[in-house]
This record gives C-alpha cells, structure tokens and sequence, in this order.
C-alpha cells in the first residue's frame, strides 16, 4: 500500500539511522521521531490503554498526545517533540506502558 | 533562583519581536522557546530550511527569516530546546531542558505561546489517518513531507486553501476540499467586507488560491454538514452530507482544520483571568490596551491573547516589548507611547480583516456544541460526547464537574483537545449556547515531569 | 418567618450530604445550601484515602465504625464509589521505628481495638513487592483502602436528593440570626429559615462559627496531590512510611495518586491555591526513596484543595456551645473523607435524639472557645 506520506526529493538530505520495532531504517537529519515514523509509512504508533484502539500523530505539535511511542526503553514520549537520533531505538506503545524497570 | 528582568516564552513572531525589541530598549531578556530554533509555528525551521522548500511555502513565510535576524542580533538571550511546565502568579517558571528541571523567575514576563488548532471533535476524527492542517504543514516545512497517496482537506478556515495550494505546488493529489462553513457565512461577512479591503491582500490571496486549485481540477464542496471520518483500525473514507446528498470519497488521510484559538493552558495556569469570545469561540486573557493580564507582571501577546495572524503578533509583540521596557524602567510612558505608534498603526491596519475572516470562517455552532453522541470528545480517555450529557443532565453542571465525573480531560493532554468542546457542550445543554464559563482548571505540571526530575529540581537558594 | 426546612445544612461537600443523607433516612427534609457546587473543595480533590490506619486515638471508634459502612457502602448510597478494600501499610525503615509502631499496637490492644497490626518484612514484601529493599516491617490493616472521592460524593448527593434533600448551589451564608423559631440564614440569595442549622463548611466553617460568637482556631490549608500517567498493575495497597510525609496508592486505572499533605502557597480570600514545587520535590524524593522504579514515572498534574485543619488535628463535631439547635462538624484537617459516612450519623443522632452512642467528647468544641476566660 502506498506510504501516506511521502519525501520530497532534497539533495542535501543527511541520514540518521534508527530502528523501528526492531526493524533497521533511516529517517532525515532533522526529523521528529513522529515524522520518522510517518515517513516509514507506519499507520499508526500505539494502541490506547482503555479500548486498545490504535491511535496515530494528529497536531504534530505537542498539544494532542498522540504520539507517544517507547524511545530506548523509556515509553511515553511525544514524538513529535523529540528529534532522531542515530542509533535510536523507536518501538510502538501497546496500551499502557510497559517499560518502567 | 536564577532571575531575569524579563522572560519572553515562546520563539514565534511575537516572542521575537518582544525579546528583540526589549533588549534593543536595555532590557536583560531571556527568551525560552520549546523548538530548537526561533520561528515558532507559523515560521518554523525558517532559520535551517532548504532554499526548494522555503520557496514553495511562499513569502509570507521568509519575512520571519527577518525577524530571526533581528532577534538574532539583539542582546536578548536564547533558551532552545526548553519545555515549559509551570508558571505560577508568583512569576516563577517551572523550566525542563536536558533532562534537567529548574525553577526562575522574573520581574516580567510576556507569554507568547501563540495558537492551537481549534480541536473539534467529529466521528472518527480519532481514527489513524486523521490529523489536523497544522501538522500538514508542520510535515512539510520540517521534514519535507506531503501527502503520497492522495488527500482530503476539511473543515473551515483559510489554512486549508494555504496548505492545499502548498501541495498543488508539490505535486500532491488532492482528493477534495471540504468547506464546511454554513452558507450564510458569505452574507454575515458582507457587511465587514469595506473594512476587508483595507487589507485587500489577504482577500485576493485567497482568491488566487482558490482559483488556481480548480483550474487545477481539485474538487470543492462548500456548505458540507454531518461530516464523518470512517474506518476499521485507520481511515478510510470520509462521508458527509452536500446539497441533501449523502457523499463518501475514499482515502487515507484526511486533513482537518477549524480554525485556530489562543493556546490558553499555559496563561491559565499562571492564574490569569479569561474570557469566553464569542466571535473568535475560544477563550481570551482580560487584558489592558497594553497586553497586560490580570496578573501583576505578567503581559500575554499575539495568538495566545486572541487570533490576529503574524503580522498583527510582531507589531503586538513590539509593543509589549516597549511596555516592558517602561514597566523596568528604560523608558517613560511617553516614550513608551512614541516607540509603540507606528506599530499599534499597523497592526490596526492588519487586524482591520478580521472582523470579515471571523465572520466568513465563523463555524457552525453545531459543529462545535452539539457532536453527536458517539463522538469521542475526550481522545486521551475515550469519553464520548453522550457519556458528557448524562454527566451535565445529572447535575454535574460545568466542566470542571463533567471532568471528575467522567474523567474528560484527565489524560495526558490534560484537556487541551476536549476543554473547549466540553464547555461548549455543557453552555448548550444548559440552554445557552452563548454563555460558555470557564473551562478546566489548569493545573501544572504543564507538561510530563519524571519524578525523578522533580526529586532533581533546581529550586535555587530560596528556601520554602 | 416560614421555615424552608427542619434543618438547613451549611456546605454540601461530604460532611453536609452525609449529614442530610442520614437526616432523610429519618424522615427529615433538609436544605444544603453550598457556596459553589457540591464536592467542589476538600471532598471532590482528596485522595480519597479509606484508612483507619495511624488514627488518632480519640477518633478509632469513629473510624471503624465508618469503615463497616464503606464495605457495604452500596446499602447507603446505592453505588460502589469504586471502594476497593487492599489494605493500608506504614512501612518501617528500622527496628527503632518497628518497636515505636508496635508500641502503638499494643495500646490499641489494650483499649480493646485490634484493627491494627504489626507485620514482619517477608509478609511486607509479599504484599508490596515493588517497595525498596531493606524495610523491616510495616503497621497493617488489611481492610484500609480508597475510594474515588467526586464519585462518592455525587453518589451521597444523588441519595440524599432521593431522601428528599433539597441543594442549592451558589449560596453562601453571609450572617445568621436568632429568629422566632429557631434561625434565619441571610444568603447571597435571600433568606432561609430552619430550627436547626447544621455547620459543614468546611475551611470556611470558622467564619459561620465566629458569627456565632464560639470562633475557633481553624486554619485554611491546601495540601497538595500528584498524579502519574497509567502504569501497569504493580500495587494493591496504600503506602505510607513512618518518619515521611508520603501517601502513595495505584488507582484501578494505573494512575498513581501520590499525597502526604504538602501544602501549597493559599490565598483563602481569593480562593486561590500556588503549588509549591519545593515541597513537592521532597515529595518526589520520598517515592523515589520507597518506590526506586517509579524515577522515569511521569508527573502529568498536581492539585491542591482547601481544607480546614485545627491544631490538635482533630475535628470539631457536635453542638455548638452557644446556641440550642445550631451543631458542628468540621476541621477534618485531612483525614475526613472516610469518616464522613459516620459524622452524618452523628449529626442526625444529635439533632434528632439529642445524643450518640459513639463517644464524640473530644471534639467538642468547648475545647477551644473555653480556653478563652470568660467571666461570668
């Protein structure tokens, strides 16, 4: 299925590398993880803890809460308040979070 | 605690030209934006965009490369990267950046946290595949991302003509253009169209965009009511009702947007007072003519203090940094009334189009008031907008009482996307639609603290 | 002046409901009339605490009486109010601290209550596994819990609505005077009449008792709570710790709700309450202390409510000791809301019996207004 999002072509693009729920791929220098993962073509990022819907970014900017995925280990984050990193480790939520040792 | 004489929150046009304008009159300013460069929404990544994509989002935008400049060039300091979680009537600001949270303060402050987009909850606007305009744009101008399998754009408001002429231009199919603005808009704006002209730019701009998008073959549908998002697990359609006629147009992303309102959560929390604004439906801080709010020291500009566009924020941003400088003594309020003319000129010229915008873009009352019971109105807790009448019909009679109730608004968006509905719906069903009261109290933090960040705190010498 | 009800309750947080409540199963008709909405200060925002733990020795017998109407508290109010009965620990750091709290033990034993015990690390660790290592004990009462306090209040409203009480909201009692047959109310709304006046108000009672001449030392407060985003299931109980300020439980839906009255900055005229983050990062550091996997939790809101406290930080309940027909109870200083089914009883037995079977002498209110000398 064609992604929902799509690059537009920029020469001067630097790459990051990271991993998406364990998956190795790359986002552009600059992105928001919640703009890595819609560009990766992910639909949605995590499911809710009450109905266990699945929920996607919707404001893009930090006023929604959507977007909150697992990045290295710690879960919760918003997304799209948080820049890739190389090496970063992106996993979706499923309910509530798990991740606190 | 770290003091400042003035702390300007927020890197958008009117934070800049605050900063820029009080530190240019001596002011020892620090300015704390949450982005990791100034611009704010409206000009974000302005300082670091490709050339390519800063031509496709048009002018309008690169004049904020200006304002970089000047702010750059000023002596105000810079705090990027820095959340925001609390700001208390006493001016202290709750401050997170690197992990670290802290606690300054200041003799003023000027919040300039700009807008949001108004959030309306319709059915299925929770499904994947949903989002609003803004973060269209936000896509677009910080990632170089559009649209790749097709687009609906929905709602009401010019940012949607703006952003589907943005994709024209990237070569993004556009499935249609949903107008759901009622169709006596046309006719309660007329009346305001002379002062309209003044501002004749943004008219024909507007125009040019929407002639240029059907030449282009895109579909438009005005007057569309009973509007849905559909879908199993995403999006797949959206349905809605046009000329009498039930309508689908399949897709997979749906881009909406009403409007934007004043970002009110963080002046709410510093215990400004606020008010219901009929015209622009959102609420406002009780302001004097000079921007200051009902708390001492404390000055609120630009789209957090009410919807005029950037070019009234940096005029408005410019004043309050001049107000500032009087109030810490730079200036007298004479020279203060001199520095402040030409821009309390002009931003009277620019704002002269809102009278009209509001008018033409003004949303159905419905449409906000009155979604239809299985809506989901709280997203963070799943409330649906039946679940908020039993509470109000059972005597819970604001939204304060609706949110213990049911919990509406005590997930983690602390009620960002549900306050407004939520209030709008408790005025209509205690039968007024007009007498909207205050919303949820906001309480910080603002934003997620770790425990172990506040066990960390940097609450400076001061001792409780 | 024809009266609007036998008995006018002042405040309609859970002090004045439970007191209409109980009035109604008697029979009688009662007006509340509360300054803003019901529940809207102390008992909408507390933490909802069920505990009998750690009580003051003068209100036991009062608490464990309330606690056997909260285990059927559906035979009251016709509704669970989410009770959820795990049981309550006050953990000890050290052996020192272990004897202290088995001393208490054993005078409860002796006055006959048994509702406290001591229980050793393998038995705390088996029932918070999640709590730092290295404690030595606990105070346990496996009966002690929560419930969620808005939702209980709305259910002793709706009951007491049902009895035939009458609520007013948005009425406040600006003077009371003696009338012919009993008391006149002058409000923000005009004025009501009863025999009998009932003083639930909460932090604002003192003002209604100083219009009465018997003002006490009642001093408005706002203690502080926190709440994390949702968790996963990992604590069953209510944990506090002796030495700390710390009161620390799971809600049903994973949020943890985190108290131990901190107070923030109050403004009572305005009504207006600043969270005080210094004293919540001692807070912080307390859970991190006990609880070191909550460090990454997130913080998503703190509250504070307005709540009335006295200094022997125990309430005031019964008549009042300047005039026949007007009672008292408030000053709950905290720790009201699981006494509240009871203190309604109380108060409908005075008023209707003229006495009670619980022993209410040291709240009375003499305590404080005949410390002041006064000559006859």
């Amino acid at each position: 299925m064609p992604s929902t999002f799509i690059r537009l072509e920029d020469p001067d693009s630097r790459w990051v590398n990271i991993q998406i729920d364990g998956k190795a791929t790359r986002a552009r220098e600059g992105d928001s993880v919640a703009a890595a993962l819609l560009a990766a073509g992910l639909r949605s990022c995590r499911t809710t803890p009450i109905s266990g819907k699945p929920r996607a970014p919707f404001c893009m900017m930090g006023v929604c809460y959507e977007c909150l995925v697992e990045i290295n280990g710690v879960p919760n984050r918003q997304s799209c308040q948080i820049t890739v990193q190389e090496g970063m480790q992106i996993r979706r939520q499923i309910g509530t979070a798990e991740g606190y040792s | 605690m770290e003091k400042h004489e003035l702390i300007v929150i927020g890197g958008g046009p009117a934070g800049l030209a605050a900063a820029t304008s009080a530190a240019n009159a001596g002011v020892e300013c620090l300015l704390i934006d949450e982005q990791a460069t100034p611009g704010g929404q409206i000009y974000r990544a302005v300082g670091t965009i490709p050339e390519k994509r800063a031509t496709l989002l048009g002018p309008d935008y690169q004049y904020g490369r200006k304002l970089v400049d000047q702010f750059n060039h000023s002596r105000a300091s810079y705090l990027s990267s820095t959340t925001l979680w609390n700001l208390n009537s006493q001016r202290q600001i709750g401050i997170l950046r690197d992990g670290k949270a802290s606690l300054i303060s200041a003799d003023r402050i000027i919040i300039a946290t700009g807008a949001m987009e108004r959030p309306v909850p319709f059915p299925g606007w929770t499904l994947p595949g949903v989002m609003s305009a803004g973060a269209g744009q936000i896509l677009l101008k910080s990632s170089g991302l559009v649209p790749g399998n097709g687009v609906v754009l929905a709602g009401i408001g010019p940012l949607l003509l703006l952003l589907a002429w943005q994709y024209l231009h990237a070569g993004v199919k556009i499935h249609a253009i949903l107008d759901m603005s009622p169709a006596g808009n046309l006719w309660r704006a007329l009346p305001y169209l002379p002062g309209a002209l003044l501002a004749h730019h943004y008219i024909l701009k507007g125009l040019r965009y929407q002639l240029q998008l059907k030449l282009a073959g895109v579909k438009f549908y005005s007057g569309v009511t009973e509007f849905h998002a559909v879908g199993g697990d995403t999006l797949e359609a959206v349905e809605f009702t046009h000329r009498g006629g039930r309508k689908r147009i399949d897709t997979q992303l749906l881009l909406s947007h009403f409007g934007v309102i004043p970002d009110s959560h963080l002046s709410r929390c510093a215990g400004c007072d606020h008010s219901w604004d009929p015209n622009q439906l959102c609420w406002r801080p009780v302001a004097d003519m000079w921007d200051n709010s009902s708390v001492d020291g404390i000055a609120i500009v630009g789209d957090g203090a009410g919807i005029g566009g950037a070019v009234a924020a940096r005029h408005a941003g410019r004043i309050a940094g001049f107000e500032a400088a009087r109030a810490l003594g730079r200036m007298d309020a004479k020279q203060r009334d001199i520095a402040a003319r030409k821009d309390q000129g002009w931003m009277r010229d620019d704002l002269r189009v809102r009278p009209f915008l509001e008018a033409r873009f003004h949303p159905p009352a419905e449409l906000l008031s009155a979604p239809p019971d299985e809506t989901i109105v709280c997203r963070c807790e799943e409330v649906n907008a039946g679940a908020i009448r039993t509470a109000i019909h059972s005597g819970h009679q604001d939204a304060n009482q609706v949110k213990f109730l049911t919990r509406c608004g005590m997930g983690p968006c602390q009620g960002r996307q549900c306050d407004n509905a939520v209030s709008q719906i408790v005025a209509r069903e205690l039968g007024d639609e007009k007498m909207v009261s205050g919303g949820y109290r906001i309480r910080p933090p603002i934003r997620p603290l770790t425990i172990e960040q506040l066990a960390a705190l940097d609450a400076g010498a001061d001792p409780k | 002046m024809k009266a609007n009800a036998d008995v006018i309750i002042i405040g309609g947080g859970l002090m004045g409901l439970s007191t209409a409540l109980h009035l109604g199963r008697r029979g009688i008709k009662t007006v509340v009339l509360e300054k803003e909405s019901p529940g809207r200060h102390a008992s909408g925002v507390n933490a909802g605490g069920l505990r009998q733990l750690n009580r003051h020795m003068a209100e036991i017998p009062l608490t464990v009486a309330a606690a056997e109407i909260w285990k059927n508290i559906r035979d009251l109010v016709d509704d669970d109010c989410d009770v959820v009965l795990n049981g309550q620990v006050r953990v000890a750091e050290s052996d020192a601290t272990l004897q202290k709290l088995q001393a208490r033990v054993d005078a409860l034993k002796a006055q006959g209550y048994e509702h406290e015990q001591i229980i050793d690390s393998d038995t705390l660790y088996r029932l918070v596994p999640k709590l730092v290592g290295g404690c030595v004990g606990a105070l346990y009462n496996p009966d002690d819990g929560s419930a969620r306090p808005f939702h209980a209040a709305t259910a002793f409203r709706h009951k007491a609505i049902a009895l035939g009480a009458e609520i007013h909201s948005g009425v406040e009692v600006l003077g009371i005077e003696e009338s012919s047959d009993g008391w006149k109310l002058d409000t923000n709304r005009g004025t009501f009449c009863a025999a009998t006046v009932v003083n639930c108000a909460g932090g604002w009672a003192n003002r209604l008792a100083a219009m009465l001449g018997e003002s006490v030392p009642l001093t408005p407060k706002a203690p502080t709570l926190m709440v994390t985003e949702r968790l996963p299931p990992f604590l069953d109980l209510t944990v506090g710790a002796e030495g700390y300020q710390l009161s620390f439980k799971q809600m049903q839906n994973g949020t943890v709700i985190i108290g131990g009255a901190h107070l923030a900055k109050l403004d009572f005229e305005q009504e207006q309450s600043v969270i005080d983050f210094a004293t919540l990062k001692t807070s912080a550091q307390t859970v991190t202390r006990f609880f070191p996997h909550m460090a990454q939790v997130r913080i998503v809101r703190s509250w504070a409510g307005i709540e009335g406290f006295m200094p022997d930080n125990i309430p005031v309940i019964g008549a009042s000791s300047k005039a026949d027909g007007i009672f008292h109870a408030f000053g709950f200083s905290a720790h009201g809301f699981q006494l509240s089914p009871v203190v309604g009883r109380i108060m409908s037995e005075l008023i209707l019996d003229g006495k009670t079977d619980l022993p209410i002498e040291p709240f009375d209110i003499r305590r404080f207004t005949e410390s002041e000398s006064q000559e006859p």
